[in-house]
C-alpha cells in the first residue's frame, strides 16, 4: 500500500531538457528546495499537484510528485533520505549537484 | 589528453563492418528524431520513456543517466579516450564502470544525447539494449584470450551472440530483461551461474569443443543459481539452442506480475526437467528447419578479429624487483598469462575511500596511454568494476605500477576485502532505497591496512542499494543490502554467497543495521572468521563449515545491547 504523505509537503519534478531537479513555486518552478513553496495541508498540496499535472503538456518538466518536509531549527528539510539527496546532490561527490556552489565556495 | 609520445594501437577485437556502421548510424538518427519529437511535445513522456530506455537513457535522481555498452568488457584505447572526452564535455568529468561491464554517465542532458550517440558511433560504440526488456550487454571472462586456462577465447562466441541478439525481431519485447555471459575456463570469473543464460565452452569425452548451456540464474528479489540445460551443444547448433531457450522463455513466461517475469521464475516453477524438455522440443524444430546453423566459415570470420596478438618471444619470464609495494601489488593484481614473458594486470578502481568503479576523464586518458604503451591498445572491464590490461610484458610491470600510483589506481587489493562491488545506490539511482557507495568507502577505509587484508585473504563484499541487486549482494561472501525503513537507511547482512564456480546464494542474517552500525557488524563477522578458520580456509569455506550462528551472535552483539 502506498505511503500517504503527512504534514508539510513540497512539490518536485525533473526538467525535461536536462533532468535537473525542480521545486514548485507559485505557478512556476525553481531549482533550489529552499526557494520552493511549502504546502501546510493536503488540500493545498493536492491543488498544486493537480495544477502541475495540468501543465505536463507544455513539455517543460516530467514526473511531478509531492514529498514530505519538516522544519528543523527553522530550516526546511525533506523527511526522507532520498529527497535530501535529490535536493543537495550525491553525498559521495560534493562537487556535483545543487550542493556544488557551496562546495566550490 | 593523448600523450604525444604514445602512438594509438588498434587491438585485435571486433571491428564494425559496413552493415554495423550503417545500422548504428541509422539508430542514432532515429533516436535523435525521437528526442526532437519529445522536446517539441509530439511525443508524451509515456510514449518516449520506452524509446529512451531502449537506448540506454534513464532519468535518475539528479539528471539523465546514459548507459554505454561495452561488449564483453572489451575496450580499445581509442574508445577509452572517447569516453574520457564525453565525460569532460557532456558530463561532470567522470564515469562509472558497472557490474554489467558497461559505463554510465550520471549527469547527461537530454538535449545532448544525440550528439553523444554520434560521438560514440564514431568509435564503434552505442547504448542499444543497455536497458529495457531485451537481451542486454553480453559479458565474458575478463581474462579472455590471455589466460592459458581457457579452452578457447570466449569473445568470438560472445560477439556472435551479441550480433544474433541485437534487435532480434522475436526478442525485443521479452517479459523482462535477459542477461547472457560466456566463459571458457573451469574457474568462473564471469558469474556464469547467476545469469539468465550462460555458455561455458567445454570439451566432451572425445576432446571435441562445444558448449555447456545454463539458464535460470538471477539475483533480484528471488535469487537462483542457474540450471544446466545441456551439458554439450555442438558448435554449429549453439545459436539454435540459445534461440530455443529464449523462445520457450518468451512464450511461457508470465507477463502479469513484474516479480515473476524472469526466466529463473519460469524454470523454477515448471522445474528444470520440464524446461529442458520444452527447450529440446524447440531446438529440434529449429534444427529441422536448419535456418540457425552456425557455419564454420562465419565462426572463423568472427574469430579472426580476435586473433592472438603477435607476442614477443625470448622475453624473460621473471618479474623485475621494484620494491615491497610493487611486490604486494603483483601478489594480488598480476595473473599468469599464456605467453611466456607476459602477464595480466588488474587495475582495481577501489583504492580505499574511492567510489568503486569510478574513473575521471584524466584517469581514463592515462589508462588509454597505458593500454597503448603496454597492453597492445586494449583493456577489459570486469563485472567486479575493475579494469584489466590483458597483455603486458612482465618487464613493463614496474612502469605500469608507477603510473597507476600517480593515478591513485595502484591499490594492491584485487580479490581482497577492500575490492568491494557497490551499485550507485541512493546517491544516484531512482530505484534505490539506501546508499551503497558510502558503505563501501567506510568498509574499505576500515580494512585499509594491507597486512590485515592479507591476513583475511580472499573475501568478497558486494553491496546493493535495493533488492534489484545491481551490486550482486546475493553473491557476496559478505553481501549487504540497503533497505528503507520510514525514509531511513538500514543495511541487512547476507553471508555465504558466491559468484564464482562454487556459486551459492547468500543467506540473510536478520534485521538490518543502521548506517553507522554496519561497518562494526562486518568487522565482528570477520573477527569470527579469523578466530574460527582452519588452515587454508577462505571466509566462504569457514562459513560453509560452521554456518550462520556464531557470525550472527557476534554481529548483533552491540546492536542488540544498544
Amino acid at each position: 500500500m502506498a505511503h500517504q504523505n503527512q504534514g508539510l509537503q513540497m512539490l518536485t519534478a525533473n526538467r525535461l531538457r536536462d533532468g535537473d531537479v525542480l521545486y514548485r513555486k507559485g505557478d512556476g518552478w525553481v531549482l533550489m528546495l529552499a526557494d520552493g513553496d511549502i504546502y501546510p495541508d493536503q488540500g493545498s498540496a493536492d491543488a498544486a499537484l493537480a495544477a502541475a499535472n495540468g501543465e505536463l503538456a507544455r513539455n517543460e518538466f516530467v514526473a511531478p510528485y509531492l514529498f514530505e518536509v519538516r522544519q528543523v531549527d527553522g530550516k526546511i528539510t525533506p523527511v526522507k533520505e532520498r529527497e535530501i539527496i535529490r535536493a543537495a546532490g550525491p553525498t559521495v561527490h560534493p562537487h556535483t549537484g545543487k550542493q556544488a556552489g557551496q562546495y566550490h565556495a | 589528453m593523448l600523450n604525444a609520445l604514445v602512438k594509438p594501437v588498434a587491438p585485435n577485437m571486433y571491428r564494425y563492418d559496413e552493415f554495423d556502421a550503417q545500422f548504428v548510424g541509422e539508430r542514432v538518427n532515429q533516436f535523435a528524431g525521437q528526442v526532437a519529437r519529445r522536446l517539441s511535445g509530439e511525443l508524451t513522456e509515456d510514449q518516449f520513456k520506452p524509446l529512451r530506455l531502449m537506448n540506454g537513457l534513464y532519468l535518475q535522481l539528479h539528471a539523465y543517466m546514459l548507459r554505454i555498452a561495452v561488449p564483453y568488457g572489451t575496450l580499445s584505447s581509442k574508445q577509452m579516450r572517447r569516453l574520457a572526452h564525453i565525460a569532460r564535455t557532456y558530463d561532470k568529468g567522470f564515469g562509472h564502470f558497472t557490474t554489467r561491464t558497461n559505463l554510465q554517465f550520471n549527469w547527461i542532458k537530454l538535449v545532448d544525447v544525440p550528439k553523444i550517440l554520434r560521438e560514440l558511433a564514431d568509435v564503434e560504440m552505442h547504448c542499444i539494449q543497455t536497458s529495457g526488456n531485451c537481451v542486454r550487454n553480453v559479458t565474458a571472462d575478463q581474462f579472455a584470450g590471455a589466460t592459458g586456462e581457457e579452452i578457447e577465447d570466449p569473445r568470438p562466441l560472445a560477439e556472435i551472440i551479441r550480433q544474433w541478439s541485437s534487435l532480434h525481431p522475436e526478442f525485443v519485447f521479452l517479459a523482462r530483461k535477459f542477461k547472457i555471459a560466456v566463459g571458457a575456463t573451469e574457474k568462473d570469473r564471469a558469474a556464469l551461474q547467476w545469469h539468465d543464460m550462460a555458455v561455458q565452452i567445454v570439451k566432451n569425452a572425445t576432446g571435441r569443443v562445444g558448449y555447456k548451456v545454463m539458464a535460470g540464474g538471477g539475483m533480484g528479489r528471488t535469487p537462483y543459481i542457474a540450471h544446466v540445460m545441456s551439458e554439450f551443444v555442438e558448435r554449429e547448433d549453439i545459436l539454435a539452442y540459445l534461440e530455443a531457450v529464449l523462445r520457450v522463455y518468451n512464450q511461457d513466461s508470465r507477463r502479469d506480475n513484474i516479480h515473476k517475469q524472469r526466466i529463473k521464475i519460469l524454470i523454477n516453477t515448471i522445474g528444470p526437467e520440464e524446461m529442458r524438455r520444452r527447450v529440446q522440443r524447440e531446438f529440434e524444430e529449429l534444427k529441422r528447419m536448419g535456418s540457425l546453423q552456425l557455419p564454420q566459415e562465419e565462426l572463423d570470420r568472427i574469430t579472426a578479429y580476435f586473433a592472438p596478438p603477435k607476442f614477443e618471444t625470448g622475453l624473460s619470464d621473471a618479474i623485475p624487483d621494484a620494491g615491497a609495494d610493487f611486490a604486494n601489488w603483483v601478489k594480488t593484481n598480476v595473473h599468469q598469462h599464456k605467453a611466456p614473458g607476459y602477464a595480466i594486470a588488474t587495475i582495481t578502481l577501489k583504492t580505499p575511500g574511492q567510489v568503486p568503479g569510478d574513473a575521471t576523464a584524466a584517469q581514463m586518458d592515462t589508462i588509454a596511454d597505458l593500454m597503448d604503451q603496454f597492453s597492445l591498445g586494449e583493456v577489459r572491464v570486469t563485472h567486479e568494476q575493475n579494469l584489466v590490461l590483458p597483455h603486458v610484458r612482465k618487464k613493463d610491470l614496474p612502469a605500469i605500477y608507477a603510473k597507476l600510483k600517480e593515478l591513485d589506481f595502484a591499490s594492491p587489493n584485487a580479490g581482497l576485502i577492500t575490492d568491494i562491488i557497490a551499485c550507485p545506490g541512493l546517491d544516484y539511482c531512482d530505484l534505490a532505497n539506501a546508499r551503497s557507495i558510502p558503505i563501501a568507502q567506510t568498509l574499505a577505509k576500515r580494512f585499509e591496512n594491507l597486512a590485515r587484508q592479507h591476513q583475511i585473504g580472499e573475501l568478497k563484499i558486494k553491496i546493493s542499494g535495493c533488492i534489484n541487486a545491481c551490486g550482486h549482494h546475493h553473491a557476496g561472501h559478505i553481501g549487504i543490502l540497503g533497505v528503507d525503513k520510514k525514509g531511513v537507511e538500514f543495511y541487512q547482512l547476507i553471508l555465504g554467497g558466491s559468484g564464482a564456480e562454487d556459486a551459492s546464494v547468500g543467506t540473510i542474517m536478520g534485521p538490518g543495521f543502521g548506517e553507522h552500525e554496519i561497518a562494526d557488524a562486518v568487522e565482528r563477522v570477520v573477527d569470527v572468521y579469523l578466530a574460527e578458520r582452519k588452515d587454508g580456509e577462505r571466509f566462504l569455506d569457514t562459513y560453509r563449515r560452521i554456518g550462520m550462528e556464531k557470525f550472527k551472535a557476534a554481529a548483533y552483539q552491540e546492536a542488540v545491547a544498544a
